[in-house]
């Protein structure tokens, strides 16, 4: 018995949203009373890997398989099930992400696994029972789901839980190699497509929102400008993705993207349920409108009451003299 | 080209979330139920599909009675035929196995569903669809195009896409901007009456997770507000007081 966390990598470095998983999967194993390793696919310095030992993994198990530097889901699944049968894994930890997401599924029939997904806390463990906290309804609730199966699958969102950082510890690095066949990598990507400069929206610890108070597509380098300076990413509401504003992969809410970062800056949405639905779970959330009836004020921790073209470059000057 | 759409039921996405007082029941009394919006985006495309390369549509809805009304409006959007399994969708592996069975009997090409079900948000019964059947699941595809016995779908991935050529079978998840949703027509309505839905009984009852509790979440402590004369206070507080900054 041990718990395995499956690690993502962009770029040569572990994403900030593994260093949750390793952090989260470190402390299920001290409750189980065993160890946790990693697995790394791919394209990874090993001194990043090593630095897992911080959020507390022990060893990091890297295949480095060149075939496995763009995503494909059945020779992923393949190796993290070649590396959990190594290790006697019971619990696998993943990031709640479109690859996590992916994994999870087809590893979960593979190991005759439980899975949840959207996991938002740490699991309450008592005698055989296995309970763990997720949210649903589109962030509106939550609910408390146990885990019945011998082996457990949890993928973990972004920003519920804390990252560990005992300074120093290090994990040891382990080559790891599942012997994947050509046949394994059907359905690999033909070609990638990577959008350049901007923080990821779904990676992203602040995010600035734009909605139809800001007029009209014009106006948008006030959005943009705000995010530049504080470090943000952009996003948009559902209305101004439909109108063609702004591109779609920008659209939160309850049928676009869902995020939880630390700060959400709201200027000129209302608030629909719908759009609620994708940012209740961000930490902070502050709401410009010019309306003081928007329903978002009751949702939000800091509220506005202004004009976004008024207010936002007064937001802009402050941001910069920080 | 035999193409499957598996549906859900869920609530209006204006609904209030409510749950009975042990927390044990998802409140349904005044809930409007409609058809999951990231599953109408796989119904359209599946239409479109067929309009412009022949085929057949079927809706599956893995569901009790109750969720025919929206399997009808699957139809008058245009599905031909409807399949429903009758059992309570209460876990994704559940689900997953009715699905991963009628799609084998009936040979289909395409196996499409939306990237989650808005209400569970479990964001798995595609993958494990797609392994229980031992084909590729592309997930989720904001584009999808087939060309004889080759699809091309664009995955969205955590900062680009991805374009990936595959061949049929294969199982894809809906999303936005796949398509335009549609609405159906009074012509489309009729129809749907007397299209064929048939109910089959589930295969095996074998879910993996088991619903405890529902909680909301807290209530916000209430909002604080800044003067807009004085709006670059707000990037302080955000700074000292809820150090986000």
């Amino acid at each position: 018995m041990s718990v395995l966390v499956v690690i993502e990598c962009a770029n040569g470095e572990v994403k900030k949203s593994s260093l949750e998983a390793a952090s989260y999967g470190s402390k299920v194993a001290t409750s189980l009373g065993t160890s946790a390793t990693a697995v790394a696919i791919g394209d990874v310095q090993a001194d990043a890997l090593t630095s897992l030992g911080e959020q507390g993994i022990t060893k990091v198990l890297l295949d480095n398989d060149s075939r496995l530097h763009n995503f494909v889901p059945a020779a992923y699944v393949k190796v993290i099930a070649k590396a959990a049968a190594s290790e006697n894994s019971s619990v696998i930890v993943l990031s709640n992400s479109n690859i996590g997401a992916a994994i999870g599924s087809r590893l979960a029939v593979q190991l005759s696994a439980s899975l949840a997904t959207n996991v938002v806390a740490l699991p309450e463990i008592s005698g055989s029972a296995f309970t763990v906290r997720r949210g649903v309804f589109s962030g509106k609730a939550f609910s408390d789901v146990e885990l019945t199966a011998d082996k457990k699958i949890i993928a973990v969102k972004k920003n519920a839980v804390e990252i560990e950082t005992a300074a120093g510890a290090t994990a040891t690095v382990e080559n790891f190699s599942a012997d994947l066949a050509d046949a394994d990598f059907t359905g690999a990507p033909k070609e990638t497509i990577k959008q350049s400069g901007d923080i990821l929206l779904t990676e992203a610890d602040l995010v600035v929102s734009g909605g139809r108070g800001l007029k009209g597509p014009e106006n948008w380098h006030l959005i943009e400008e705000l995010a530049k300076t504080l470090g943000a990413a952009t996003a948009c509401s559902k209305p101004v993705a439909d109108i063609g504003w702004r591109p779609h992969h920008e659209h939160v809410g309850q049928t676009g993207i869902t995020v939880s970062p630390n700060l959400y800056i709201a200027v000129g949405i209302s608030g629909a349920i719908q759009h609620l639905a994708g940012v209740n779970s961000s930490k902070v959330i502050v709401v410009i409108n010019k309306d003081p009836e928007a329903p978002f004020f009751k949702a939000a921790d800091y509220g506005i009451v202004g004009d976004a073209l008024e207010v936002v470059p007064k937001l802009i000057e402050a941001a910069k003299a920080l | 080209m035999k193409i499957l759409v598996c549906i859900s039921n869920v609530p209006d996405t204006t609904t209030k979330i409510t749950f009975s007082p042990d927390g044990k029941a998802f409140n349904t009394g005044g809930v409007q139920f409609v058809i999951n919006p990231y599953d109408e985006y796989a119904l359209t495309r599946a239409i479109e599909l067929k309009e412009a390369q022949g085929g057949t549509v079927t809706v599956l809805n893995v569901g009790e009675a109750d969720t025919e009304p929206n399997i009808r409006k699957a139809l008058a959007i245009g599905a031909d035929d409807a399949i429903r399994v009758n059992v309570k969708p209460t876990d994704a592996f559940l689900v997953a196995q009715q699905i991963a069975h009628v799609a084998k009997e009936g040979a289909y090409d395409l196996i499409l569903m939306g990237r989650e079900s808005i209400d569970y948000n479990g964001f798995q019964v595609h993958g494990m669809v797609g392994e229980l059947l031992g084909i590729p699941t592309i997930a989720p595809a904001i584009k999808l195009d087939v060309n004889g016995s080759t699809a091309t779908l664009e995955r969205e991935i955590e900062g680009g896409k991805e374009i990936i050529e595959v061949s049929l079978p294969l199982v894809a998840s809906a999303q936005q901007p796949m398509t335009e949703p549609r609405i159906p027509n009074m012509r489309g309505i009729m129809t749907a009456r007397t299209k064929p839905l048939q109910v089959l009984e589930p295969v095996g009852q074998d879910a993996k997770t088991s619903v405890q509790k529902y909680e909301l979440p807290p209530a916000k402590s209430g909002v604080k507000m800044i003067d807009a004369e004085n709006a670059g206070e707000l990037i302080k507080l955000l700074r000292n007081e809820a150090k986000v900054l």
